[in-house]
């Protein structure tokens, strides 16, 4: 048919078959890899289940974090134009095009145990965030938070704001309209939101070996064992990292309707 | 029950809206107009969504509006109840919530709020199967009822429809017209309507107000409208013929053809002609002061009870006759007719 042809110039081809093939050759030499027999008792390990609880745990708490900050500051975001929303909404993506390494020495130079906010902690509080879960969970904020804030801003950016209008002429005050309308109609996008910025939390490594060190069972996440377990034991690694894929698979399926949309 | 005053003055895009009007309570307005005449704006500034630029809203002796920060009156405290263009139900709620929403927000419990909102459902005549429907289930005929019932629930001081029939398909326009027609005569407050159809007009208001580049052309009822439409549009609207012209001692000259007028107006005048006042002849009339041409006939439009018919020629013009006279004229398109028309029929305003 000619109008495929001008959709897809076969000149193409070649460069698109290469570029299918570099995203698929990885996925198939760690699938080919895996010591499937031994995979089980390789994830038993002490070492591995502290790894993945840990994971989980601060995953979910830095996703309730940015959960709980961000939807403000997204709510926030989308209520104007002017120079500042543009200045803070500059200033929120920063981590999302920064190097997480980076991210991770200016979070220790925030609140380490020398940094502006992290000195004054431990001399008044006693509290030292490095190589504690805490350290953990906010390297990965850090890292996650852009990912749902903008998600989740582009939601409201896109919500008909004539029903918020019209929930006003009912008699509902700004705190009741956003309760009852705004997050009922923006939950699609909270969902993805939560999803996207809880997949880049479980997979946060430069912030996090930076900012909260490598100690096992403390602040060792799995993507941090996977790096820690493949110059001692490989399979393990590779192991680790297959659940890692699959966790990612299954988020990508999830948001299937949103970012592949038929 | 009191009446509503407004005066709105305010910049919408770049149309400058500049309109003054009062709604008794127990009466209702329609605004009608082309699109982007600011007829919803009007709402809108009513509703407290839109925060006048000058000028002053009032709801008897309660000012909702005078153009200042400290004078707004924001939506949710104005008791203004509102059938918005599509009706904005709330997607997420059922029929039934959405009326109760408004009852939720005044404080009332959730059980009584369900109560009143299914006796207002019923009242508005929702099947009660459809009760619990999401919007999105719903017809454009339930959804209206259901938008009705919800403005009408909150026992609002002023009711606001915007386009309410807009959504509604031709089929079940008719009777939810005169359901609309009931429920608005059983509403004391001033009740100000948008519409789109004149059809709507005539069967819902008292007095119409005709907007037009944000402003006001023409107020009154609609038989007025009618016999003396004041604008190329409302001509239209009513389907009156409608030239401009210049008038000088008694002949408004329209695209260079004479017409003779009662009126000594003169100079720029707008001249409106009732399509049945417009005589058909088949031989050239004698006698009597007329304005008389041939024309070709460029069409015939049959309607329930007469034959439009469309006329060519200098002055190109609609005719309104009998299907009797059609027979007797041999009225046929691509035909010649002359035309004669008293000069006491034609209306002539300045514009």
């Amino acid at each position: 048919m000619p109008a495929r042809n001008r959709d897809f110039p076969t000149a193409l081809a070649v460069p698109a078959l290469v570029a299918v093939a570099f995203f698929l050759l990885p996925l198939i030499g760690l699938l080919a890899r895996v010591p499937w027999s031994r995979a089980v008792d390789l994830l038993a390990t002490r070492e591995v289940l502290d790894a993945l609880l840990l994971s989980l745990r601060c995953s979910l708490a830095a996703t309730v974090l940015s959960l709980v900050l961000g939807l403000p500051l997204a709510v926030w975001l989308s209520s104007g134009t002017s120079r500042t929303h543009a200045l803070v909404r500059a200033l929120v993506t920063l981590p999302m095009v920064l190097p997480p390494v980076v991210g991770g020495v200016a979070l220790l130079l925030a609140f380490g145990r020398r940094g502006v906010v992290g000195a004054p902690l431990g001399e008044w509080f006693g509290i030292a965030l490095p190589f504690h879960p805490a350290a953990v969970v906010l390297a990965e904020a850090y890292i996650a938070m852009p990912f749902f804030v903008l998600t989740v801003e582009a939601g409201l950016r896109a919500l008909d704001r004539r029903y918020l209008d019209a929930a006003a002429t009912l008699g509902a005050g700004p705190w009741r309209v956003f309760r009852t309308v705004t997050l009922p109609l923006l939950a699609p996008s909270l969902r993805a939101g939560l999803l996207i910025a809880w997949a880049r939390a479980l997979g946060e490594f430069g912030a996090t070996i930076t900012f909260a060190g490598n100690l096992a069972g403390s602040t060792r996440s799995m993507p941090l064992a996977v790096f820690d377990a493949f110059e001692r034991s490989p399979d393990a690694a590779i192991v680790l990292s297959l659940v890692l894929v699959v966790v990612s698979a299954a988020v990508l399926f999830s948001l299937r309707r949103r970012w592949f949309p038929a | 029950m009191n009446g509503l005053a407004v005066q709105i003055r305010m910049q919408r895009g770049a149309l400058p809206l500049d309109v003054a009007f009062e709604v008794a309570a127990g009466e209702t307005v329609v605004v009608v107009g082309p699109n982007g005449a600011g007829k919803s704006s009007c709402l809108l500034a009513i509703a407290g969504l839109l925060p006048l630029e000058a000028g002053r809203i009032a709801l008897g002796a309660r000012c909702l509006d005078d153009g200042s920060k400290r004078g707004f009156v924001p939506a949710e405290r104005r008791d203004v109840g509102v059938v918005f263009q599509g009706h904005l139900l709330l997607p997420h709620l059922s029929a039934l919530d959405n009326v109760a929403y408004g009852l939720r927000a005044r404080g009332h419990a959730r059980r009584a709020a369900r109560e009143t909102a299914s006796s207002w459902l019923e009242r508005v005549g929702l099947g009660a199967e459809l009760v619990d429907a999401r919007p999105a289930a719903l017809s454009g005929g339930q959804s209206q009822r259901v938008a009705l019932a919800r403005a009408l629930a909150i026992d609002p001081a002023v009711l606001l429809l915007d386009e309410p029939m807009a959504a509604v398909d031709a089929s079940g326009r008719l009777a939810l017209r005169r359901e609309l027609r009931e429920h608005l005569a059983s509403f004391a407050g001033p009740r100000l309507l948008v519409a789109h159809d004149l059809a709507d007009a005539f069967a819902l208001a008292d007095r119409v107000l005709v907007l037009e580049e944000g402003r006001l052309v023409q107020a009154g009822p609609i038989d007025e409208l009618v016999a003396r439409p004041r604008s190329r549009y409302v001509a239209d609207l009513v389907g009156v013929n409608c030239f401009r012209g210049v008038a000088h001692a008694g002949v408004v000259t329209v695209a260079g053809a004479p017409l003779r007028v009662a009126s000594n107006l003169e100079g720029e005048v707008l001249v409106t002609l009732h399509p049945r006042a417009v005589s058909l002849f088949r031989q050239q009339p004698a006698g009597s002061p007329r304005n008389v041409w041939a024309a070709p006939i460029e069409a015939l439009e049959p309607t329930l009870e007469r034959v439009r018919v469309r006329l060519g020629g200098p002055i190109p013009l609609v005719a309104e006759v009998t299907h009797s006279a059609v027979d007797e004229l041999r009225l046929e398109g691509g035909g010649e007719v002359f035309v004669a028309i008293k000069a006491t029929e034609l209306n002539v305003t300045q514009c």
